[in-house]
């Protein structure tokens, strides 16, 4: 009922891991494996180490979360053990991958490509660092080359090129990545935000702005999704705000084929991903749904 | 459903060693012997911190060591910080009659309120205190009241010369504990997982790991294998240490890099 295929890959059921989210090591991510994620996402790896930013990096308010973590890494050339220890995986494991320019993109591209990840997700739109991601993923022209030059070091391996709903127009970025050869699309990354503590009158995170994720934005992700639908045809993981199984739900009707989940950990814990999928096929059951591949895009017919 | 830090005064400040002070704060957090709080100076970073009071008044025992616990010393009754929280398990006495509590350094800390709830249940309770000397011992009075104490230190200026693990097994030779609570430095705590193992006795450890988001359990800094200190922890018992090989070896810096625990701990330093 819940199985599906995304750009080739088999899922056994549409629930993915978000990159940022428990995927520091492999371990982390066998658990949410284990917990019933139809597939995970590693943290973000870029060409070398980087600390991130000073606490505090995550806030939560009323409606969401605000975070600007700062893209930590250890770099590339440290995880090797984490990929030695995710061929135990039961699902498929994603990489994930940042750079500040089109030559990081690749030469962290190539490492990973090695490692044989089932699919590589290429981040051109992290709100919380000076000079990664965001910009790329803001102008079809330079989110197109990084997607092309990516392409090119990982050949078979599909990739996923991860979307900012902060771009003017998403389709049009959808739709260069799609032609520079993305074979799938992740939206939404966060959305930047900011959150003041009145008292001390200073801004709540140290990095001061974060990406706002949770129940907040999936509006947003919802409207993005729809319209990226309409302009490509690589799948979709849809992302934002995911904490049930009708959440999930609207998501694919408005056009993804699998459905990330990120800030849902901290509301739920890992548990989040057995619930989302009971939740779904509860509804599907009293809805006449056969297989979930029957829910993507519906909400266009 | 917002966990934002919330703003409140330094009621009183305690000179407890040469490099340690309590900070009393005015807000009211309820929680369990174990469970810790985000400190938050604007600006500046945002730190854990196990609490050493709870309920209409807290409080938070603090070295002077780096960037954040410099400023934090440099603060005043009156002066405000930021707090959210609590987060983590804590422990768990549930059926415990006796109990024995190690404590290396700052690692008296985390388990004051814990040897204060013993005592108030009449739990039959036998504390290590370790330090490097005398007068490090941290909560000496405040631990001798809650059952009998035994102090070991590195350089035999009070009590034993020696560790604290040591006397754990000089102890459980003559006596029987339904649990061993322990904090401190990893190296000795492993030590104390291993005595424990050898002589089949529950223990509970109160592990810490760098942290970021800080008891959401979202963003995997404060990883050991595949548990949170921040969330599963930060009390671990025997069957999650058992299958725990980075326990008392690994431990990640602020970049989330694997290291070498004498690595970590001289960053930490």
């Amino acid at each position: 009922m819940l199985s599906t295929v995304f750009a080739g890959i088999e899922l056994k059921n549409p629930t993915v891991l978000a990159s940022g989210i428990l995927g520091t090591n492999a371990e982390l991510l066998l658990r949410a494996a284990n917990s019933g994620a139809g597939a995970v996402t590693m943290k973000s790896v870029g060409p070398k180490e980087r600390q991130g930013h000073n606490n505090p990096t995550v806030a939560v308010w009323e409606h969401g979360l605000l975070n600007a973590v700062g893209l930590p890494s250890p770099g590339y050339k440290e995880i090797e053990e984490e990929f030695e220890l995710l061929k135990k995986s039961p699902v498929p494991v994603i990489a994930s991958i940042y750079g500040a320019n089109v030559s990081e993109f690749v030469e962290v591209a190539k490492a990973i490509a090695e490692k044989k990840p089932a699919m590589v997700e290429v981040n051109i739109s992290c709100p919380n660092s000076e000079m990664h991601g965001q910009l790329f993923g803001c102008h079809a022209d330079s989110g197109a080359s990084v997607i092309s030059a990516v392409k090119k070091e990982i050949g078979e391996i599909p990739l996923i090129a991860k979307l900012t709903p902060q771009a003017l127009n998403i389709s049009e970025i959808a739709k260069a990545c799609e032609a520079a050869g993305a074979d799938a699309i992740c939206a939404i990354n966060t959305v930047q935000g900011m959150l003041i503590n009145i008292e001390a009158h200073k801004p709540v995170l140290h990095f001061k702005k974060g990406g706002i994720s949770g129940p907040a934005i999936r509006p947003i992700a919802v409207r993005c999704i729809w319209d990226i639908f309409e302009a490509v045809k690589i799948p979709i993981i849809g992302l934002g705000g995911v904490s049930n199984g009708r959440d999930a739900i609207e998501l694919m009707q408005a056009g993804a084929t699998a459905i990330g989940i990120g800030s849902g950990i901290y509301y739920q814990g890992t548990g989040v991903f057995k619930k989302v999928c009971e939740e779904m096929q509860e509804w599907m059951k009293a809805n006449s749904y056969k297989s979930v591949k029957e829910l993507v895009g519906i909400a266009h017919e | 459903m917002s966990d934002l830090p919330k703003i409140c005064r330094i009621k009183k400040i305690v000179q407890e060693t040469q490099s340690i002070r309590t900070f009393f704060l005015g807000i009211e957090i309820k929680a369990i012997p174990g469970q810790f709080v985000m400190a938050w100076l604007p600006g500046i970073d945002e730190k854990p911190f196990t609490l050493t009071a709870a309920g209409k008044e807290i409080a938070i025992t603090v070295q002077e060591r780096g960037k954040f616990t410099k400023a934090l010393f440099a603060m005043k009754e009156g002066d405000s910080i930021g707090i959210r929280g609590p987060y983590g398990n804590g422990f768990d006495f549930k059926g415990v009659k006796k109990a024995c509590i190690v404590a290396g350094g700052c690692g008296a800390a985390p388990v004051l309120l814990l040897a204060q709830e013993l005592k108030k249940k009449k739990i039959g309770l036998k504390i290590i205190l370790g330090a490097r000397t005398g007068s490090e011992c941290l909560f000496k009075k405040n631990l001798g009241k809650t059952g009998g104490l035994y102090i070991t230190t590195d350089d035999g200026s009070e009590g034993e010369k020696g560790f604290t693990t040591t006397t754990l097994e000089k102890l459980l030779q003559k006596e029987k504990f339904d649990c061993v609570f322990a904090c401190g430095p990893e190296i000795m705590l492993s030590k104390v997982f291993e005595i424990c193992e050898k002589h089949k006795i529950k223990c509970q450890l109160n592990l810490e790991r760098f942290m970021k988001c800080g008891g959401m359990g979202i963003c995997g800094q404060c990883a050991i294998n595949e548990w949170l200190v921040c969330r599963d922890g930060p009390v671990f018992r025997n069957e999650q240490l058992q299958k725990m090989p980075e326990f008392g070896k690994f431990a990640r810096l602020k970049s989330t890099k694997k290291v070498s625990l004498q690595e970590y701990a001289q960053w930490r330093q």
